[in-house]
């Protein structure tokens, strides 16, 4: 049982949706499973708790690269059915060739615009937000039509990486679900009927100065936005403005004004800060800056091997949901919230904040022993630590970091406060609560909703649908028809990113133009500005006048008569060239750290269930996106649903196992919904991610997965106490890409051969070769029976540090965007038919219930002697002259021997028709540099040969050589931790051959002497001899075999 | 019993067995060889109609003007580029004015809708060319193009098949000119073809590119 693709050998394929089973009864022993860990022989690495069980149906899985349908053939076909089949699809082949290439237009431009050649791309900065933060990027627009976002390099929250949703954003902007007309009362309408409506409304709302307007908005960071709004607030003074992001940073405004008793944005310095202290912060994905911050995270990361540069930092993660971030952590300790808050408590008490008080730590023995440990580790670094809590960390635990940095002589040093950079920092839990009052109360008149789709995630106990229906006129802006639409009248079209004039700050408060790509797809579609500017004194100003008046007032009012060309800078740059916010000190209130320890002190015990943004679907927005629905979540790799995330402790005490349906009760409101079990996860609690089973996503999101914001309140918005979980009846199969593509055997040979490696810096300066001596016997250059082949020019090659990598899916989401790979959707993913050219394979190491976790991105290698080149019988991938491992789409006839061959199992089969050629819309979104694959072909990754070949081009027509780094593969551009590096291994002084000749470089499975050109800096970690090995694990295989 | 076979039979019977392989070898010939390379499949000297019927053979030959004139990109893009509407009005805003032929054009620089162009020289989707590095190599327009500068209106010279492709990334010395005569439609080498061509092939350090991934990607 267990995973969803292990129907039994003898099962028909139409058979295995509905396959009985046992419901309920776990089939794995989960003691059996420990006691097979504990093991003197016992595997070290693993992917699933169903690979160590080693049942049965497991083996059979494997045994098939693609389980089930794909070797399966349909029962009950005759042998003359067969014929009959083989030789009409032998004629009907013969035919396809007859078929003449379509008539083609070419359609030039009337007037052609200046800077563009036909043919080539262009770049534009502008800049995405997302919940409160922003990132700069860059767009790549091949005549008029954006294709793929990268990051700019200039912008201080980017440095020119990304992160998976600005990746995405592509298929968001491109989404043939988009809302393309006003509506009133579900009849199409005019701009003009809508602006009519409004401005009669306001009309008599004047009168009252405005009494009953609301505006409700997500978090403004735009300071336009801002001032539309507060210029509206100042002519009508009883109108209100409110504020919701349902998976925003509400901690960390209730901490600031309990702690400094004011707003105060929170900037971090990672690349100064040796020692780190996580309390359940995901910082490295999620929070404002955290591309910027993994990027400096991770350079502390390569310092064990970089020599030279500053040494490499600790990081101690104490968290109740595993993150991502928890992953590189060289000590991690689950605890459920009590023990992280007590924990916290213990720590700032014996670092010897002013009024901290220990907490209790009775029930966590280990937490008591880390406490001293950590505290001195921190003292030994004062001025160089950071201790961060999470946005969905309680408001204590913020307050105890603060008064943590704060003693350690952090703050100011590695941790600086800014002003706010939100254009209004408010509680937005108290706004949207006055709000569902006043609306309830029928105080408001004319409500305008502003994006945002407060129906779907607005807290439950507010009852914000009931209410909203008391207001006589309500419009809600949105690029989707979604639920909030559902109870407005008024529809209104909003434009993408991508499509409008904005303006936006990022994590430290620098400015920057968001620039508009393409006019709006749908006419109709406007932004915020163009709404604001219907209330605003001139009612046809446009985004452009809107945003340049602005900066030409505020941002760039230094520049006085040279505005225009410093407006000019900044949108082509896309900062604003003024600079950072500057840092206040702000000190920490006496009395708040006794308060917050008391608040610890008092955090319930009993269930908790933990409320999280997904990992693809954020709050719910992405829920459309096909991309982020498919993208392997970095620690279940579930696609396509949500589920319970439970410790394997907590299910067996409940009953439970993975695809069991689990009913959570919270607050007299129940659910049901698949149970998933997370190794690492602590006891006591449960973990939902938020987002899931919309009802009016699109039609790719609706109905997809289970909603739990009924769940949400507004008291316990990521934490709710008290719950009671039990056991449900049904299964529900998830889809869930962790044991797919399986090097042989994962469970023995990742330990036996080392695929993943890891040690600790103390063991690599003892011993710098230990990662060589792991490995098995790898052959040497003349043991090998086919003849060499000689580079003359170029030899590519790509080098992964594992130390840097996070698993955070920018990559993956990048490549999917630059090759054009399709998605497929759950049944397929399900039948382990999922076409990411990158999978991103996650190994648990040790303990069932507290492992380490590494994540080792696995692409097509590239190989010098490539197992699936000499099988292919009609030389539809062969070795290409500078190394790489060509695959000639055009020759494949799909008999998948390349894949059966292929050790690794990065190659993808078109088993249907997955891209989609007729969305008119969509095919907007592909990259006409590559080509877009049919059904009956193979795939794989190509080292974005489309990007060798355009640089060979350029570099031979200047009669010069290609550069160190002017070759950048999607996957390492995206990366917010540079994990990749990509180059010429001919050249001796290329980056990758720097990373290449690091003691920690080793190939995958390379005792098969397949001579991979793609090659891994084994994972380094830096534990406190204080705390024992640690997560490290590192029993350092030296002399295993 | 009389013979069921007349002895004609046994002719027919003959005739039939190697009439039948004769049939056969003219069927796989016209299958294999004749069809596929036909202008049919390969669309080779097929004149389109076009929105209007542009003269090569006036504008170039007669008139003189040079390629990149128009096809703007064709020495630092993929694509050699087709001339924006403006272009055409450069000149025939003032000459031609009121030529019936020319409506289409001036219409598309009145309203802003782009005139569609049927596309000549159309190579697979999963087939990636430059124009850019061959123009940089010393391949001629006329190499691929023929006698595009004297065709009233466009036709396609070679198969575009990957056989005629080969040809010349083999032996690209018979094709490569000076690089400043690329774009010469009188250009004569100075002695042979060969001659020139190997000087030039290691002058200009042209690779013989036969991996699929030069073009196929």
């Amino acid at each position: 049982m267990g995973s969803p693709h292990m129907g039994s050998p003898e099962m028909g394929w139409n058979e295995q949706q509905e396959s009985p089973r046992e419901a309920g009864a776990p089939g794995l022993d989960l003691a059996q499973v420990r006691e097979k860990l504990a093991a003197a022989e016992g595997p070290e690495y693993w992917r699933s708790i169903e690979e160590l069980a080693d049942t049965p149906e497991f083996r059979d899985m494997v045994h098939r690269e693609f389980p089930r349908q794909a070797s399966e053939w349909p029962e009950g076909v005759s042998r003359r059915g067969f014929l009959e089949l083989s030789a009409a699809s032998l004629a009907l082949a013969g035919l396809t060739a007859c078929t003449r290439q379509p008539e083609e237009k070419i359609v030039p431009y009337v007037r052609q615009p200046e800077e563009l050649v036909p043919g080539r791309p262009l770049f534009y900065a502008t800049s995405m937000e997302l919940a409160g933060d922003s990132l700069g990027v860059l767009v790549e627009s091949h005549m008029g039509r954006p294709t793929k976002v990268e990051g700019n390099p200039e912008h201080p929250a980017s440095l020119g990486a990304t992160d998976v949703f600005a990746q995405a954003s592509i298929l968001g902007l491109y989404d043939p679900d988009r809302s393309q007309s006003v509506t009133h009362l579900e009849r199409i309408a005019t701009w003009g009927d809508f602006s009519t409506a409004l401005l009669g409304r306001i009309q008599a709302l004047k009168a009252l100065q405005g009494e009953g307007l609301r505006i409700l908005t997500q978090t403004v960071l735009s300071p336009t936005l801002a001032a539309q709004i507060e210029d509206v607030l100042a002519r009508l003074p009883k109108a209100r403005w409110h504020q919701w992001e349902a998976a925003g940073a509400h901690s960390a405004r209730a901490a600031a004004r309990a702690a400094f008793g004011a707003d105060a944005a929170i900037r971090y310095d990672f690349a100064k800060a040796d020692v780190v202290v996580a309390l359940d912060a995901d910082f490295l994905t999620s929070g404002p800056g955290w591309v910027r911050h993994a990027r400096a995270f991770a350079g502390r990361r390569k310092a064990a091997w970089k020599k030279g540069e500053a040494k490499m930092n600790r990081l101690y993660a104490v968290e109740s949901s595993p993150t991502v971030t928890s992953t590189q952590a060289d000590h991690r300790l689950a605890l459920p919230p009590q023990g992280v808050a007590a924990f916290a408590a213990s720590l700032a008490a014996a670092v010897g904040v002013p009024g901290a008080a220990a907490g209790d730590l009775g029930a966590f023995a280990q937490a008591a022993s880390w406490v001293a440990a950590v505290a001195e580790d921190l003292k030994a670094h004062r001025g160089a630590s950071i201790v961060i809590a999470g946005d969905c960390a309680p408001p204590e635990l913020h307050v105890l970091a603060h008064a943590l940095n704060e003693a350690l002589g952090n703050a100011g040093a590695t941790v600086l406060y800014t002003e706010p950079v939100e254009a209004r920092a408010e509680d937005q839990i108290a706004s949207i609560r006055g709000l569902t009052e006043d609306m309830r109360a029928g105080k408001v008149d004319t409500l305008l909703i502003l994006g945002g789709n407060p129906v779907y995630d607005a807290p439950a106990d507010l009852g914000f649908a009931e209410a909203l229906l008391k207001v006589p006129f309500r419009a809600h802006l949105s690029m989707h028809r979604d639920e909030t639409t559902a109870w407005c009248p008024w529809h209104l079209p909003a434009s993408h990113f991508l499509e409008a004039w904005s303006d936006t700050r990022c994590f430290d408060g620098t400015a920057a133009v968001v620039q508009p790509l393409i006019e709006p797809l749908y006419p109709s579609a406007k932004s915020a500005h163009e709404v604001m500017a219907l209330l605003g004194a001139t009612t046809d100003a446009t985004g452009y006048e809107l945003v340049r008046g602005h900066w030409q007032r505020t941002v760039l009012a230094g520049a006085g008569a040279g505005f225009e060309a410093a407006w000019r800078k900044a949108v082509h740059d896309g900062v604003a060239g003024v600079g950072a916010a500057a840092s206040k000190a702000v000190p920490v209130a006496a009395d708040a750290v006794a308060r917050a320890c008391a608040a610890a002190r008092e955090s319930g015990g009993g269930m908790a269930l933990l409320f999280r943004p997904d990992p693809g679907l954020y709050d719910g927005r992405f829920a459309n996106n096909g991309w982020l629905q498919e993208v392997p979540r970095p620690l279940t790799k579930l696609t396509w649903d949500n589920a319970l995330l439970l410790s394997p402790r907590e299910a067996e005490k409940l009953g439970l196992a993975t695809e069991s349906i689990a009913e959570v009760a919270a607050g007299g409101k129940k659910l049901a919904l698949p149970v998933w079990v997370l190794p690492g996860h602590a006891e006591g609690c449960a973990t939902v991610h938020l987002g899931w089973g919309r009802s009016r996503a699109g039609k790719v999101g609706s109905g997809v997965g289970v909603d739990v914001y009924p769940l949400r309140t507004s008291a316990a918005l990521w934490q709710a106490g008290g719950v009671t979980i039990t056991k449900g009846s049904g299964e529900h199969t998830l889809a869930s890409a962790q044991t797919h593509q399986d090097i042989e055997l994962q469970t023995r040979e990742a330990t036996k051969r080392h695929l993943v490696r890891h040690g600790t810096v103390e063991q690599f300066e003892k011993n710098p070769h230990f990662v060589g001596e792991m490995g098995h016997h790898t052959p040497a250059a003349d043991e090998t029976m086919y003849p060499p082949h000689a580079y003359n020019g170029y030899s590519w090659g790509l080098a992964i540090d594992l130390s840097s990598c996070v698993g955070c899916n920018a990559c993956v989401v990048a490549c999917q965007s630059e090759n054009n790979i399709p998605v497929v959707g759950k049944e397929q993913v399900a039948g382990a038919r999922e076409m990411h050219w990158i999978r991103i394979d996650r190994y648990f190491q040790g303990d069932l219930d507290d492992p380490a976790v590494h994540m080792q991105p696995v692409m097509c290698m590239h190989c010098e002697l490539a197992p699936c080149e000499v099988v292919c019988p009609v030389a539809a991938t062969v070795h290409g002259p500078e190394g790489l491992n060509e695959m000639v789409y055009n020759r494949c006839v799909g008999t998948r021997y390349c894949s059966n061959n292929c050790p690794y199992k990065v190659r993808r089969f078109n088993f249907l028709l997955y891209s989609d050629f007729e969305t008119e819309v969509l095919r907007m979104a592909k990259n006409p540099d590559v080509t877009i694959r049919s059904r009956g072909v193979m795939e794989k990754c190509t080292y974005c040969v489309q990007r060798i070949n355009l640089a060979r081009i350029d570099a031979k027509r200047e009669g010069r050589k290609i550069k160190d780094g002017e070759v950048v593969t999607a996957c390492q551009q995206a990366c917010p931790a540079e994990a990749i590096v990509f180059g010429d291994l001919n050249d001796a002084g290329s980056e990758v051959n720097s990373w290449k000749a690091s003691e920690l470089n080793y190939g995958l499975l390379d005792d098969l002497n397949t001579r991979p050109r793609t090659t891994y800096l084994a994972k380094l970690s830096n534990p406190n001899p204080a705390l024992g090995g640690g997560a490290a694990h590192s029993s350092g295989h030296e002399g295993d075999h | 019993m009389a013979q069921l076979f007349s002895r004609s039979a046994n002719t027919i019977a003959k005739a039939s067995i190697y009439g039948g392989a004769v049939v056969a070898a003219a069927l796989g010939w016209l299958v294999v060889e004749a069809i596929p390379r036909s202008s049919y499949a390969t669309g080779k000297t097929v004149v389109y109609k076009q929105p209007v019927p542009f003269s090569h053979d006036h504008h170039t030959a007669g008139l003189g003007i040079d390629c990149r004139y128009c096809h703007t990109s064709v020495e630092e893009s993929a694509f050699a580029g087709i001339p924006p509407v403006s272009t055409c009005m450069n000149c025939h805003k003032n000459i031609w004015t009121n030529a019936e032929l020319l409506e289409p054009i001036r219409e598309s620089y009145r309203t802003g809708v782009p005139v569609q162009w049927r596309r000549i020289n159309d190579l697979p989707d999963f087939v990636y060319f430059n124009h850019s590095i061959h123009v940089a190599k010393g391949v001629s327009c006329y190499t691929c193009h023929g006698p595009i500068n004297e065709m009233p209106l466009v036709y396609q010279h070679a198969t575009l098949q990957m056989e005629w492709c080969l040809s010349c990334h083999r032996n690209p010395e018979q094709f490569v000119r000076p690089r400043d005569q690329v774009f010469n439609w009188d250009y004569e080498p100075e002695g042979s073809q060969e001659a020139v061509g190997a000087k030039l092939v290691q002058e200009y350090q042209i690779q013989k590119l036969e991996n699929c991934s030069t073009c196929h990607r």
